[in-house]
């Protein structure tokens, strides 16, 4: 239930609403938990449908990148 | 060059380091990782195998499905037969056994409307479309998953919607530990604290206890500087929150959120949690402002006392006195398919981690 992932934002609208890209899954997500506005391309954790942290993209990616290795790694493991 | 999260070369080289270091304190390292989430990528990752007599990891009771008790899951199926009702919930949920072994999922398969819906703030539009119908959202969660629910909150409020109501489970982290501290039901050298409910609270909520603290990120490497974090902490004899999930994770937290919640709930004088009981001030309701939205209070539903499946031990696997192989259910009677007990449902249950990683490697 806590988990969240990194997510790139690609549209804003005015009612505090975005779309994001998830590992290349398209959302609209809320981003009135969000203490200041993001940018289009800015990367948030998404949780639940909210953005409820803006991260340094340098972070985002890391961890995307290791979201993804977790997955593949699981994948491995299941085969 | 930054560090690659969960790279193998990366990942044993830390732990070799903490093996060094765990070798000059002489006995091996307990850990209690508090959130579910943890105990997955603790799993996934073999990180348990990998440091295999230097640390024991000790599974807590962070996995909002697991401790929400059994009378709250029958509460649910209750309110989602009353007439004219839609039943909102996050697919977690769905298929934990209430009394009588009855899930949500297996009352929707008798007719009944129960929508998983992925954030909650979905339950708005099926209200507004559904004006006949009583929408309720039934919500769980820590502090993590509560901000979303002040936002539907006060997003019902504007719209003076009349037919959506919120019932709240949405518990909090600190009581728990505090129980957990104080149960002393194993020796504890140190926690591994929660990442994403850290992001909203801050890790500022942990300064209060007498033990070394720290906050991690869900991957590998996040996971062992913790770890090396906390065997330090021992070693110098220090207690302190320290952080290794500076990327997402501030002292002070997401105030707007903090600020959200506390516009729209208030501590419940007491929550039962599965496996630990009664705990004052442990859980949150809707202030007096938002009452006409509190599910709780609107409806009125006699329950008659849950019936628990006698060998199911969830509720020492949450505290974490038991191990899920500890468990006679496990694996033979009790599969994520066929689900005895929360612990096996929720994807940050221990007992699902055990499963599904257990298995894998057999």
């Amino acid at each position: 239930m806590c988990l969240a992932i990194p997510s790139k934002i690609v549209e804003i609208f005015d009612n505090d609403m975005a779309t994001v890209d998830t590992m290349g899954v398209r959302r609209k997500i809320s981003l009135m938990l969000l203490n200041q506005k993001p940018n289009v391309g800015d990367y948030v954790l998404l949780h639940v449908g909210f953005a409820i942290e803006i991260l340094s993209e340098e972070d985002a990616l890391e961890s995307l990148k290791a979201f993804e290795e977790a997955l593949s790694y699981e994948n491995e493991l299941e085969q | 060059m930054k560090t690659n999260l969960n790279n193998k070369e990366v990942v044993l080289k830390a732990t070799n380091i903490i093996k060094q270091h765990i070798e000059k304190l002489g006995k091996p390292l307990n850990v209690m990782e508090f959130c579910g989430g943890h105990t997955h990528a603790i799993k996934r990752y073999h990180i348990d195998l990998l440091l295999e007599d230097y640390v024991n990891f000790i599974h807590g009771p962070g996995c909002p499905v697991c401790i929400t008790p059994m009378e709250r899951i029958d509460l649910a199926i209750e309110l989602s037969k009353l007439p004219n009702t839609i039943l909102t919930t996050y697919g977690d949920l769905m298929r934990v056994p209430g009394s009588y072994r009855k899930s949500l999922s297996d009352i929707r398969a008798q007719g009944y409307d129960i929508r998983m819906v992925y954030s909650c703030l979905e339950s708005l539009q099926i209200a507004i479309e559904n004006k006949n119908k009583n929408v309720i959202f039934f919500a769980i969660g820590f502090e993590t998953t509560t901000p979303p629910t002040a936002i539907l909150l006060k997003k019902a409020k504007q719209l003076k919607l009349k037919n959506l109501f919120v019932i709240s489970n949405h518990v909090m982290t600190p009581p728990a530990i505090r129980y957990i501290l104080s149960a002393k039901t194993s020796h504890l050298d140190g926690i591994i604290g929660p990442g994403h409910v850290s992001v909203i609270t801050g890790t500022k909520i942990y300064e209060e206890f007498d033990i070394p603290i720290a906050i991690s990120g869900f991957e590998a490497f996040d996971i062992l500087k913790a770890i090396n974090m906390l065997v330090n902490q021992v070693l110098k004899g220090e207690k302190k929150v320290e952080n290794a999930y500076t990327r997402a994770v501030s002292k002070e937290g997401n105030e707007q959120a903090k600020r959200i919640i506390e516009e729209t709930m208030e501590p419940r004088e007491s929550f039962n949690w599965r496996g630990i009981g009664t705990l004052k001030y442990s859980a949150l309701k809707l202030k007096k402002d938002y009452e006409e939205f509190d599910g709780e209070k609107v409806f009125n539903i006699d329950l008659p006392t849950p019936r628990e499946h006698p060998l199911c031990i969830c509720k020492d696997v949450i505290v974490g006195v038991a191990k899920p192989i500890d468990c006679k259910l496990f694996a033979k009677k009790c599969s994520p398919e066929n689900p005895m007990g929360s612990c096996m449902v929720s994807a940050e249950g221990a007992c699902a981690a055990y499963y599904k990683y257990a298995k894998v490697m057999l």
